[in-house]
């Protein structure tokens, strides 16, 4: 098999459980072309490069009135608010500077340090919760009983959506989240089903922002809503970044916990150790993103010829930047294949890195520090019960779509 | 403890600050200020942040014993 | 019997320079001398965060990275190198035999010229932790004004921490603008702009004659055009000194007072004969910059002391079979709010193109050009584009280095950046 129908390998849900043999065919070709034109970036010295060159642009929607394009993430964005109103108004993850950074700023301003760790206390309370819920079980799914329900709960906080909407945002996220995937099915249904939600989530948006302007609280909506000291978002971008902290915060999060307690359990001297000093988490946690990254691919675009690695990246040409497979650069790290909280220097990019390196990573750590913890410490003797577990198709977003555990008590 | 950051690698990521607010905070848009010198009881913290620095720009000596004069 | 190898300068490329020992094999006997009290401490934060009183100049001591094992000699200065005896004479008179030795011994404030004026009680300079602690304490008194002599950017940093403090300052510039030598004028009138809006009175393109005392004490400084500033504090900010008088007689090369050295930090001596012996690393230390054709290079940066002091270090052990040092110079600087980033030499550039963002915006990056290569970028406030043009100038990259980039006007123009004319 050639390298240059690699990517349609690595997108095909066969390969879903174990992609790491197929990254690894990339050693030494740092930089690929596919039979389609893309390129697919694999080794961690051109993903640096490439993250930090400014002709490699997140603009990746097509101008505004163009036809549908059969991605469900432009159509999501595109169909359901006039085409005029959204290309001005794309959430900034697919927004350049100086518009990104601006936008950014504008967040960040409520994404503070105090309410980001305020949701430390929120987080165990709700894995409490969750774990009570399950408690006599001799059987639970890392995922759906734990992992699921974790981030919406907590990014629901953060933004200050009622609690008693949590479910229905619950089910707006898994949507939503699913329509994320490059290669996710975009037939008829469910494109139907991701504009209906989306609709809806934009209603109930606007609808909350207008009760926050009203009745500002101590949360990230009605602070966006009431302008910051970095400036004021407009109605649409304050929607269309609200609908992004949900979603992409959701789905990651949800892998990083299940890839968590998936590769402690295939390493459970780790587990055992965890289980017995909690400081071992924030290491554990960054080798576990390494190891096993929650976003497995971004794509980019050229905007000029660029050369590097031997190659020229004409512009205009999708990349893939394939951080999965510079996580486990031999040239980078010693032994890459081998899970090792205690290594030095563990630099990957599993968020990403330079202007649009994951806004939620304090959350997220958190929450996958939380989760592990709780989860050792009250999981008595848990057992994969499916290895390799079943996967959701994604290729991007890569996790376990259930993983079942026997266990002999929840504690 | 003692601390230090490589500023020329530090991109104001911002990482340390969320991990360890007692020692890391970033004024205007990209100056961080740290304390070189924190107490021990900000151990655990201070870990966290040299681990969650996307530049892995932060080094940390825990033990104080060395570099006194003979 | 194994080695004995001596670390002449016990601060950061000293320190960086043992640990590379230790990790490169060396298990003998590991000395390290400096003339301070003080094991090696960070000096970036003295100008900042300790003449702000925000934490004392003890907390500024490095971090070891390795464990050194190593003798340390502080408080004992180096005043004398015999190369063919390989040994050094402390200024106890003790002599510490070598075998093989790292120059490490950095740099000093250049002190005010008139050393009658310069004894004067509120002068000060500003390069060891206790200079730091000395300002500090002066500035919390709340002087009635603190006058700068330099707009380098010790100079620059102190009067950002002056005008935290609320105290005012006057800045006397013997160029047209602060920086202005290593950033050009195009650029650093911008930052002119920006320091006078915080209030910091500028006088460019002038001169102090002397300075006026009364009791012992420093009044103020009268400038060559006849003008009189009265000021409590004055900080003499003119630059640093590479510390080698102490090797008056060692035979050992100096160009502008620094150490020559070969492009692997081995130091030369008068004859032109290479000690592989002896290298040097840090502010001491003039060499050869693989990118930086036009003579002999000398960086006060906090980067290449890491850097080189690590490479010298290492080279010292190991030999010579490793490539010649080529780390790009990088330094920062942080003031008036801004982060300010440099990656290469602007020395000799005849262009300048701000490729992305804009004066106008406040962050912006400006690339340099020479003869139509790049050769230095400047952040300020857009650090997370700088690897890229980083990358450029070790590829000896065209200039303009990049173009079609995002936030990048379509025409980059390049113009002058304006360099001051030489002063005297």
């Amino acid at each position: 098999m050639s390298l240059s129908t690699l990517f349609d390998e690595i997108k095909d849900p066969k390969n879903r459980p174990d992609p790491y043999p197929l990254y690894a065919r990339l050693a030494g070709h740092p930089v690929v072309r596919q039979e389609d034109g893309t390129y697919l970036v694999s080794s961690h010295a051109a993903i640096r490069a490439l993250l930090f060159d400014p002709r490699i642009s997140s603009a990746d929607l097509p101008p505004a009135k163009s036809p549908p394009t059969g991605n469900p993430f432009k159509d999501w964005i595109l169909q359901p608010i006039k085409d005029e109103i959204v290309s001005r108004h794309r959430p900034l993850i697919f927004r350049d500077p100086p518009d990104h950074d601006a936008l950014r700023r504008i967040v960040m301003t409520q994404f503070t340090i105090s309410r980001v760790n305020a949701m430390k206390a929120r987080a165990e309370a709700h894995l409490g919760e969750l774990l009570d819920k399950r408690c006599g079980a001799r059987e639970i799914c890392v995922v759906e009983d734990i992992a699921y329900p974790l981030p919406v709960t907590i990014i629901c906080e953060m933004l200050g959506v009622p609690r008693e909407d949590e479910p229905t945002f619950q089910g707006w996220a898994t949507q939503l989240a699913t329509a994320l995937e490059p290669d996710a099915r975009h037939d008829e249904e469910t494109q139907g089903q991701t504009r209906a939600t989306f609709d809806a989530i934009s209603a109930y948006m606007k609808v909350l922002i207008k009760e926050k302007r009203r009745h500002p609280q101590d949360d990230m909506l009605s602070g966006l809503a009431a302008g910051t000291e970095a400036g004021a978002m407009g109605e649409f971008d304050l929607i269309a970044t609200s609908i992004l902290l949900l979603v992409a915060g959701h789905e990651t999060t949800v892998n990083l916990i299940a890839n968590g307690m998936l590769t402690l359990l295939r390493h459970p001297h780790e587990l055992e150790r965890l289980r017995q000093d909690a400081e071992r988490a924030p290491r554990l946690v960054e080798e576990i993103l390494r190891y096993e990254p929650p976003v497995h691919f971004r794509t980019r675009k050229a905007l000029a010829d660029i050369a590097i690695a031997g190659e020229v990246i004409p512009e205009g040409a999708p990349v893939v930047l394939l951080f999965a497979a510079a996580n486990r650069d031999p040239a980078r790290f010693a032994e890459p294949r081998r899970f090792d909280p205690d290594r030095p220097d563990n630099q990957h990019f599993s968020f990403g890195g330079s202007l649009h390196y994951c806004l939620g990573a304090p959350l997220a750590r958190i929450e996958g520090e939380i989760a592990l913890v709780t989860l050792a410490r009250r999981l008595i003797d848990p057992r994969l019960v499916d290895d390799p577990p079943p996967y959701r198709e994604g290729a991007s977003l890569r996790g376990p779509k259930t993983l079942r555990l026997s266990v002999d008590r929840i504690a | 403890m003692r601390v230090v950051v490589d500023l020329n690698r530090c991109q104001a990521y911002a990482q340390c600050c969320y991990a360890a607010p007692e020692s890391f905070e970033l004024r205007g848009a990209e100056i961080l200020v740290y304390d070189p010198a924190p107490t021990p009881e900000h151990r655990g913290r201070i870990e966290r942040a040299v681990q969650a620095c996307p530049v892995r720009a932060i080094s940390v000596e825990f033990d104080d014993t060395i570099g006194t004069a003979s | 019997m194994s080695e004995r190898i001596v670390v002449v300068g016990a601060s950061l490329a000293g320190l960086r320079g043992a640990e590379a020992i230790r990790l490169a094999g060396h298990a003998g006997p590991l000395t390290l001398v400096g003339d301070e009290p003080h094991a090696p401490y960070d000096r970036p934060s003295l100008s900042k965060h300790v003449i702000a009183g925000e934490f004392g100049a003890g907390a500024t001591t490095l971090p070891n990275l390795v464990a050194l094992d190593a003798e340390w000699r502080l408080g004992q200065a180096a005043v004398g190198l015999d190369a063919v005896k390989r040994e050094i004479v402390l200024s106890g008179g003790e002599q510490l035999e070598y075998d093989r030795l790292l120059i490490t011994t950095g740099a000093r404030a250049r002190s005010w010229h008139e050393p009658l004026e310069a004894a004067l009680t509120g002068v000060f300079t500003l390069r060891g932790r206790d200079d730091a602690e000395a300002l500090r304490g002066a500035l919390a008194r709340k002087p009635e004004r603190v006058l700068i002599i330099g707009g380098g950017f010790i100079g620059c940093e102190a009067a950002s921490v002056c005008r935290d403090l609320g105290l005012a300052v006057t800045m006397v510039d013997p160029g047209p603008a602060p920086l202005a030598r290593i950033l050009g004028i195009s650029v650093s009138g911008f930052l002119r702009e920006r320091m006078e809006r915080a209030g910091v009175e500028i006088r460019p393109n002038a001169k102090v004659r002397s300075l006026t005392g009364e009791a012992g004490r420093v009044t103020g400084a009268i400038l060559e055009d006849g003008a009189e500033v009265s000021a409590e504090i004055i900080l003499v900010a003119l630059g640093a000194i590479p510390n080698t008088d102490w090797l008056d007689g060692s035979g050992l090369a100096r160009e502008k007072g620094a150490l020559v050295c070969d492009s692997h930090c081995r130091v030369r001596d008068e004859s032109g004969f290479i000690h592989a012996e002896i290298r040097a690393a840090g502010d001491v230390a003039a060499f050869p910059h693989p990118l930086y054709d036009d003579g002999l290079t000398r960086l006060e940066h906090w980067g290449n002391a890491v850097a080189q002091g690590a490479y010298a270090g290492r080279a010292l052990v190991k030999g010579d079979d490793g490539p010649a040092f080529s780390e790009l110079p990088t330094f920062w600087s942080n003031q008036f709010g801004l982060t300010i980033k440099l990656a290469g030499l602007t020395k000799g550039a005849d262009s300048l193109a701000f490729v992305q963002g804009s004066l106008k915006d406040g962050r912006f990056i400006a690339a340099y050009g020479h003869e139509g290569r790049t050769i230095a970028a400047l952040s300020f406030d857009c650090a997370r584009w700088l690897p890229a043009y980083a990358a450029a100038i070790e590829a000896r990259a065209p200039f303009p280095p990049i173009t079609g980039a995002v936030d990048q006007l379509t025409r980059l123009g390049p113009i002058d950046p304006a360099w001051p004319v030489a002063q005297g």
